[in-house]
């Protein structure tokens, strides 16, 4: 980058293209927080500030019978175990690609990728027949693994990009010192990856969190359902009502932990996306 | 994020010149011993995969050689059974009467990837170039840019339904009576509009990945050549952030062909200005034509695979890392550094 | 590859086939649904689930808890579906297809019973088991599959004409009952000047069912028909052509407002209680929020509601409404009835009303003095249901209303011509309705 400072004319210019940058980023969002902030009467306003303000959207999303809270919890579970299980199985298959010569290694990558672009409609009618005959609906797991499908092919690709990262010489000088393959990974190679880990858990979490047409299919008991389930499931005052308010305010229930999760992590998230900052 | 730490990087160990020659050259890599490990290492990855992949595409190619029969029998009820019919779902779809529809469809697609995509590609790469050249407010800018990432794809069409409603606030701020939701090219462009600001700043912080890894050297050297600011940028910048671009825009590619939540929850099912194939695979899905639904989702497969094998082959998109070319070296830093982040694209606005 | 690799890979593709093959035979196996004849008893007792969309009032809880503690062995779950009702048939259809037993009463909307009865989702009912003469026929006739009874009756709903009664007295009008008199009595009234920039009337005209109702009422306030009689379509008549081409001049002419062709219900509903609409085609859940005294409405007090106009006279409506079915797959069908009997009991349809504000199906409560007081609508509703025609029932109607809603949008943005979008509607319909 240029080490120049920038003329006041262009700094100026600077200066305006990060707040239209800013502002571009933040409006729509603004508008979602507005409009969860009004009255279920006075959704059609289109003024900046809610008036009056309401917080009957938030009590609606909270109201008793819909058991947002139940819901909450069954996506933090299901999420994380996702993530967890995708780390666990996906390290392993990304450590392979990255980091070790066997033939057939761009036929297993190419196969991995193409996974990756799979319709997700196809994916649901056999799944739930499978399930339904295994007894499985109503379960965490019947939503957990359909969700690998996403999540699997790309944690392995992120996570091989970082392993591709560190230099080559790292295993064979700690084999020279004596320690095996296995405690190479498990002394080196993880601890140097756990950035690129890290990124490649909340990416996976955040995806997993999102997913919407799996646990609709694979659970139909309330007290197992999602929260993007739940959200699909209000209804406004009559069985007409867009409930869009709800929904919005449901919006920015769910949306917040993360924005508040990235925010915290942002450095970690940047740098693990733009690895050359990493170490 | 500042230049600091890159100089400190590209000190670090990684020979361009080395890897390729050091990883056939270890002793510990024998063919034999690191093929069976790799196979183990791989095993539960494929064998996950294979479940929730692989069977369920496998089955659905297999149910789009049958079809349900038509017509009820005299006591008023649907005959039951599959029927053998071959490829004739396929045909069908090509010539059939409701080839017209799969037609417009394939359009419209195509269309929407084609715009979409480049419109973030220009809006991306100007947001880079923003925040690389900017001095403050840098923090507060990587924090909004997460916020299109972090509110859930449903929410997001939800909200910009709610936007482009005919009484509401893009109206009024436009001071016009658009009918966004109604049959016409601006149900297209409301589309995407809404794709757009969801993932244009991850284009733009791929990009930015990859300004950054660009040496002052080479901007010093084209000063002193005399090149302005226009120059620079095409003939400098641009060729060497292509490579990350490349693979950010493969993925976005191949997210945009399956897209289906956006246009169905903002404008609406059946409206030919904005019907895409997975769009149609629903619908024949959802009146209980599995037969044909499987046949659009294997060929939307299809195409999707073809699309990717164009850019990785032609544009030469360096999915796997795995090019040796002299240049690649500075290449390759950037694909290897932008492809997490095109992954992240991918997750975040794929269709489930 | 080596021989281990080559060995997993070979595992996994085996494994799929052999799930392949296992999951292959389903598609043969006979349904255990009924094979014509009278209704088999149906048998089962125990627990049991209720599929349906969220019931806003919570007065289905109500009565499940009540049918829970007097039955504590036969015990109710309600299974809440998606808000559209898109979304709820596809939950349906996906429960049906994989056979699982999971849902036991459905919650069908009334257009749905022939697609559900001839794919032997739900299974027939025994007609001596309900006295259907206390329920409204148009209402029964819905829940009929070929004269046998699939459904019970729950809900019902009519379409009605909502209009400004303060503007109309102002102009000394009385509510129009032909098309003619609607035009003349919007006339009269723009000439106000706090009507200057009123439109005269909007419907549902989105590409989506609502557009169906209000296209068939179109057809039907002019004496024509979608399917005759016998079940046959027949909608390429010169009847058809003048409904259809009521709501086109309407477009035409600017008396239907063009972003009218966004509306779906809450659309219009907001239009109409903003002050922007004179008349409005509206289903009855209107009448309550239009009322609300909380700044929402605009004209409260000040309106009214009629039949829905015709060419020559009063026009019909689209008939709505819910009706409840049993799942072929599921247990304790027994009980389900039983439940079934239950929830239409009068007490329970009365508590219903009460609660939603939703058209009752039996006969009886429109004649309560003590509910007419609380819904003065109730007298219209009932004549709009009484006089109501159903929509056409067709085991492909998933693809019947899609045929509609295309020639209808088509006409009514201009696209095609009312002579072509009929004559392709006509065509559609033969190939659908065999």
């Amino acid at each position: 980058m240029s080490t120049n400072k920038p003329a006041t004319g262009r700094r100026w210019l600077l200066h305006i293209g990060i707040a239209v940058i800013v502002i571009y980023c933040l409006i729509p969002f603004y508008w979602m927080v507005v409009s969860a902030l009004r009255r279920p009467n006075d959704q059609g306003s289109n003024s900046f500030l809610p008036n009056p303000v309401s917080l009957q959207n938030f009590s609606g999303v909270f109201s008793k019978d819909v058991g947002f809270w139940r819901s909450l919890l069954n996506s933090l579970v299901v999420a994380g175990v996702t993530t967890i299980l995708t780390l666990l199985i996906g390290t392993f298959a990304a450590y392979t690609i990255a980091r070790m010569d066997f033939r057939f290694k761009g036929v297993v990558a190419a196969v991995i990728i193409a996974m990756s672009m799979c319709p997700g409609i196809s994916l649901i009618v056999p799944l739930l027949k499978l399930f339904s005959s295994l007894g499985w609906i109503n379960t965490y797991q019947a939503m957990v693994l359909p969700s690998l499908s996403f999540a699997l092919p790309l944690a392995v690709w992120v996570l091989a990009t970082f392993f591709r990262q560190m230099p080559k010489e790292l295993e064979e000088a700690a084999m020279v010192d004596g320690m095996t393959r296995g405690q190479a990974f498990r002394k080196i190679i993880i601890p140097l990856a756990a950035p690129g880990m890290f990124t490649t858990a909340i990416i996976t979490f955040i995806a997993a969190w999102n997913e919407f047409i799996i646990a609709l299919s694979m659970v139909n008991e309330k007290s197992m359902q999602t929260a993007t389930v739940a959200i699909s499931k209000f209804t406004g005052i009559t069985g007409f009502d867009t409930p869009f308010g709800t929904q919005m305010a449901a919006g920015v229930v769910v949306t917040v932990p993360l924005i508040i999760a990235v925010l915290i992590f942002q450095r970690r998230i940047i740098a693990g996306l733009t690895a050359g900052g990493v170490k | 994020m500042d230049r600091k730490e890159i100089v400190v990087t590209t000190t670090a160990p990684a020979p361009p010149a080395g890897p390729p020659k050091a990883r056939k050259q270890s002793p510990q890599m024998s063919p034999q011993g690191s093929g069976k490990l790799a196979a183990l290492l791989l095993s539960p990855t494929f064998v996950v995969l294979g479940l929730v992949i692989a069977y369920p595409l496998i089955s659905a190619m297999r149910e789009s050689l049958y079809r349900k029969p038509e017509g009820v029998d005299e006591s008023g009820f649907v005959q039951e059974g599959d029927i053998w019919v071959g490829i004739k779902n396929y045909t069908d779809i090509f010539k059939g009467d409701t080839a017209d529809r799969f037609w417009n469809a394939f359009g419209n697609t195509s269309l929407f990837t084609l715009t979409s995509v480049s419109i973030e590609i220009v809006i991306g790469v100007a947001m880079a170039l923003i925040m690389h050249h900017a001095m403050r407010g840098k923090g507060l800018v990587r924090a909004s840019i997460l916020v299109p990432w972090a509110i859930p794809t449903a929410v997001s069409a939800l909200l910009w339904k709610w936007i482009f409603q005919t009484d509401g606030i893009a109206n009024a701020i436009l001071n016009q009576q658009i009918l966004w939701t109604a049959e016409g090219q601006q149900a297209f462009w409301a589309v995407v509009i809404a794709d757009t600001w969801k993932t244009a700043p991850f284009i733009g912080l791929l990009t930015l990945a990859g300004l950054q890894i660009i040496s002052g050297e080479v901007y010093e050297a084209a000063k002193v050549d005399g090149a302005n600011a226009w120059r620079t940028f095409w003939q400098i910048t641009l060729p060497l952030v292509k490579p990350a671009l490349l693979v950010a825009v493969l993925f976005r590619v191949l997210d945009v062909l399956r897209m289906f939540d956006l246009p169905f929850v903002m404008i609406g099912e059946h409206k030919h200005s904005v019907e895409t194939l997975s769009m149609l695979a629903y619908d024949e899905a959802f009146n209980v034509r599995y037969g044909p639904a499987a046949a659009y989702a294997t060929l939307l497969f299809i195409y999707v695979v073809i699309v990717a094998l164009v850019f990785v082959k032609l544009l030469g998109a360096d999915v796997i890392g795995e090019a040796k070319a002299k240049k690649k070296a500075v290449k390759e830093r950037m694909v290897l550094t932008t492809l997490p982040a095109a992954v992240v694209i991918s997750s975040s606005g794929a269709v489930r | 590859m080596t021989v281990r690799a080559r060995a997993w890979r070979g595992a996994v593709v085996l494994a799929a086939a052999a799930l392949l093959a296992a999951c292959g035979n389903d598609s043969g196996t006979p349904s255990s649904g009924n094979s014509g004849g009278g209704a088999p008893a149906l048998d089962g007792t125990g627990d049991f689930t209720f599929a349906t969309g969220k019931d806003t009032s919570n007065n289905m809880q109500k009565l499940a808890d009540k049918w829970n503690a007097d039955n504590p062995n036969e015990k109710v779950r309600i299974v809440e579906l998606p808000e559209s009702a898109d979304g709820q048939r596809q939950q349906m259809v996906q429960n049906a297809q994989v056979k699982s037993d999971a849902f036991t009463v459905l919650n069908l909307d009334v257009v749905w019973t022939a697609e559900f009865a001839a794919n032997k989702w739900v299974v027939e009912l025994p007609q001596d088991q309900f006295k259907l003469s206390e329920f409204l026929q148009p209402a029964v006739d819905t829940a009929k599959y070929r004269d046998k009874l699939y459904a019970v009756p729950v809900y019902s709903d009519g379409g009605m004409l909502y209009y400004r009664k303060d503007l109309l007295d102002k102009v000394g009008v009385q509510a129009p009952k032909t098309w003619a008199d609607l035009t003349a009595a919007c006339l009269k009234v723009k000439a106000l000047p706090e009507a200057a920039n009123m439109s005269c009337y909007a419907g549902q005209f989105e590409k989506y069912e609502g557009l169906t109702v209000n296209f068939a009422e179109a057809v039907q306030s002019a004496g024509g028909v979608i399917v005759n009689k016998d079940g046959k379509p027949d909608v390429n008549t010169a009847a058809a052509k003048t409904g259809l081409d009521t709501l086109v001049q309407g477009f035409k002419t600017g008396a239907i407002p063009q972003k009218a062709i966004t509306y779906k219900e809450e659309d219009g509903r907001r239009a109409f209680q903003a002050g922007e609409l004179l008349f409005h085609r509206q289903w009855p859940y209107a009448y309550a929020k239009a009322q609300q005294n909380d700044g929402s409405s605009q004209i409260v007090g000040k309106f009214d509601v009629a039949p829905l106009p015709g060419v020559t006279g009063p026009g019909s409506s689209s008939l709505g409404g819910h009706n409840f079915a049993i799942s072929a797959f599921a247990k304790n069908k027994a009980s389900a009835l039983k439940f079934i009997q239950f929830f239409t009991s009068e007490e329970n349809e009365r508590s219903n009303l009460l609660a939603t504000s939703q058209a009752p199906t039996r006969t009886s409560l429109y004649e309560d003095a003590q509910l007419i007081k609380q819904f003065p609508y109730l007298a219209t509703l009932k004549a709009s249901i009484l006089s109501a025609v159903p929509r056409p029932k067709a085991v492909k109607y998933g693809d019947v209303t899609a045929a509609i809603q295309e020639n209808a949008y088509g006409a009514l943005t201009g696209t095609k011509t009312t002579d072509a979008a009929l004559k392709d509607l006509q065509t559609k319909l033969e190939e659908l309705v065999k």
